[in-house]
């Protein structure tokens, strides 16, 4: 972080090889988890979609372990499956958010004065608004649903991206190597493609690692509101929003373990995105 | 210092260009909504009403002109004064807005408050002790804490100390069936608590990461280090240095974090039926409450772009490097 420190560093050379098979450990374990989510919504079927009425509103036993809802289903099947769901949800907003971030980002950076001027613009406007508010808002104006979703979320998550993508092309920009390839008479085109995206790669598998959490929890937020996945599915934001029905009447179960599900979820691509950031960048590593 | 004038004036510049892109954009996504206002307005009366009764209606409320039209006739009356009426709340947008500001400035207000001061001392102790047991129980909840989504965190908390211990009430900003004017202080904190304890849980995190992180590099500094030579203890160096040159970053990211604020009220509102600004803005949305829903759009962009406004200028004032080039960095927000 600042030269002065340097001698300290050295010193605590061991506590850093530790730091990173901690960090290598925390990273595998998220990525187990987010495996058992995948997996167990699939090797489950059906159960916690179909209905049982002789076992209504269980409390957690051997027998559900998360216990049942009013409809008797099984709220550990149901929170699987919701997981699941929130997964796809963010993989796709994730991935298309991130798209957005690097086209923006190459655009700034490389497009003279008034595209980054225009960028920086877009930048400002998006984070100028409360990130809920232009949530609720998107998903008004297409009415819900999956679509309107997925939608809202990746049209609300690239400006932070954005932002660290362009400052980093900017530093390379500035690289000798890029300077010699300019002078050799290359396009900025073809430098973006052979200089400047080789380059980025790694700092953007970080920020689509970091984007899921966020789209995770805005989804399951906007869902829990009314406004996002449909009444029907079992998404964490229903589960739970159906759950305020019940929580009076001492169902505590059906509002504690979807939300502990969500939170797993959330903090094992927390631990997989700053767990790479982490590995790929050794500056980072000792704070 | 022409610099510094020339840079707030482009500021604001910036802020009125943002309000009004705000406007613009916010108006079209209303006005691309599925939902009809009319058939919203009518609710189950829709089938009673019939054609001629909905076109007056449209009429009255100019729906019948073409989308730019009605654009310039809503910037028109914004700009004059008038905002509108809610039908949701059958009333003028500006007196709703002005009794959910009411209700909402408590809450937000003593929220943003104690989780600045939380988290500022927090972020001191682990910074200031970094590595120690007391550091790492500060790191981990912080962490888990900035995963956890808003309203979950908020229904343990009303099934922890509402349904199982009974210790505060279930929902609401006061007893049901009370007149605003009948109820005391003591029973506005007491529906406050629960709502406030979310936001302020969550609020502290990243306020104490990041004020921890300032902290750790400051204790590895010269003057530090010095200042130990002299025979100061870490808790005198952490409070008598420390504290001064960590409050102004930990500021600025406290001024930056009203737009999460704001976000963590609406489904804290949501969860304690509190009847705020947040959950204006969800019934709003369900019902489609256009000119409502746009009011309080544009009033939180001016408190959020504001905010940031306040953030960027107090960065600059810290740190004379800010003025020639912006630095980045990954929060989690």
């Amino acid at each position: 972080m600042n030269h002065a420190v340097a001698p300290q560093a050295m010193n605590s050379l061991v506590i850093r090889s530790n730091n990173r098979i901690s960090t290598l450990m925390l990273t595998a374990l998220g990525l187990g988890g987010i495996l058992l989510v995948a997996l167990g919504s699939v090797l489950i079927g059906d159960r916690g979609i179909t209905m049982d009425f002789s076992a209504r509103m269980l409390a957690p036993s051997w027998q559900h372990w998360f216990g049942t809802d009013q409809f008797g289903h099984d709220m550990l099947a149901r929170t699987l499956h919701g997981l699941s769901l929130s997964l796809n949800v963010g993989l796709i907003t994730a991935a298309l958010s991130t798209a957005i971030a690097v086209v923006l980002a190459m655009l700034a950076a490389t497009g003279g004065r008034w595209a980054d001027a225009v960028v920086s613009f877009l930048i400002d406007t998006t984070l100028g608004l409360p990130h809920l508010m232009l949530l609720i808002l998107i998903a008004f104006a297409l009415g819900g649903g999956t679509t309107a979703v997925i939608i809202a979320v990746t049209l609300t998550h690239w400006p932070r991206l954005t932002r660290i993508l362009r400052a980093e092309i900017l530093q390379v920009r500035s690289a000798e190597y890029v300077q010699a390839s300019r002078q050799f008479g290359k396009s900025w085109w073809y430098i973006g493609r052979h200089h400047l995206l080789p380059h980025l790669l790694p700092q953007t598998l970080v920020g689509f690692t970091l984007l899921f959490p966020h789209a995770i929890l805005h989804e399951a937020a906007l869902t829990f509101l009314g406004f996002g996945l449909e009444p029907g599915k079992p998404a964490i934001g229903t589960l739970l929003a159906d759950s305020m029905r019940y929580l009076m009447a001492g169902n505590w179960w059906l509002g504690l373990f979807p939300g502990l599900g969500l939170l797993l979820l959330v903090l094992s691509f927390d631990a997989i995105g700053n767990g790479t950031r982490k590995l790929t960048d050794p500056r980072l590593s000792e704070v | 210092m022409t610099s510094s004038l020339r840079y707030m004036l482009t500021r604001l510049l910036r802020l009125v260009l943002v309000l009004a892109a705000v406007a613009v954009v916010a108006f079209s996504l209303a006005k691309l909504s599925p939902i009809d206002p009319v058939d919203a307005y009518l609710g189950p009366d829709v089938a009673r009403v019939g054609p001629e009764q909905r076109a007056l209606i449209a009429e009255k409320w100019g729906l019948n002109q073409p989308p730019i039209e009605q654009f310039s006739h809503w910037a028109r009356n914004l700009l004059s004064g008038d905002l509108g009426f809610s039908m949701t709340y059958n009333a003028p947008v500006a007196e709703v807005l002005a009794s959910r500001v009411l209700a909402s400035l408590p809450l937000m207000g003593l929220a943003w408050l104690l989780s600045g001061l939380l988290g500022f001392v927090l972020g001191i102790l682990a910074g200031a002790y970094s590595g120690s047991l007391l550091d790492r129980v500060i790191r981990v909840y912080s962490f888990v804490l900035a995963s956890t989504p808003t309203f979950w965190l908020a229904i343990l908390l009303l099934v922890m100390f509402s349904v199982s211990l009974q210790w505060t009430p279930v929902c609401c900003a006061a007893p049901p069936g009370m007149l605003a004017d009948e109820v005391s202080l003591w029973q506005r904190l007491h529906h406050l608590l629960l709502p406030l304890a979310t936001l302020t849980l969550l609020g502290v995190a990243q306020i104490a990461l990041h004020t921890r992180a300032k902290m750790v590099e400051i204790m590895q500094s010269d003057y530090a280090l010095y200042a130990r030579a002299q025979g100061a203890s870490r808790l005198d160096i952490a409070l008598r240095h420390g504290a001064r040159n960590a409050a102004l970053p930990a500021l600025t990211v406290l001024f930056a974090s009203i737009g999460e604020l704001f976000g963590g009220s609406v489904l804290a509102e949501q969860v304690f039926a509190y009847p705020g600004l947040g959950r204006a803005t969800v019934e709003a949305g369900i019902r489609g409450d256009i000119p409502l829903l746009l009011a309080i759009t544009l009033f939180m962009t001016l408190l959020v772009s504001s905010g940031n406004m306040i953030a960027d200028l107090l960065y600059r004032l810290v740190d004379p490097r800010m003025r020639q080039a912006e630095t980045l960095e990954w929060s989690q927000p």
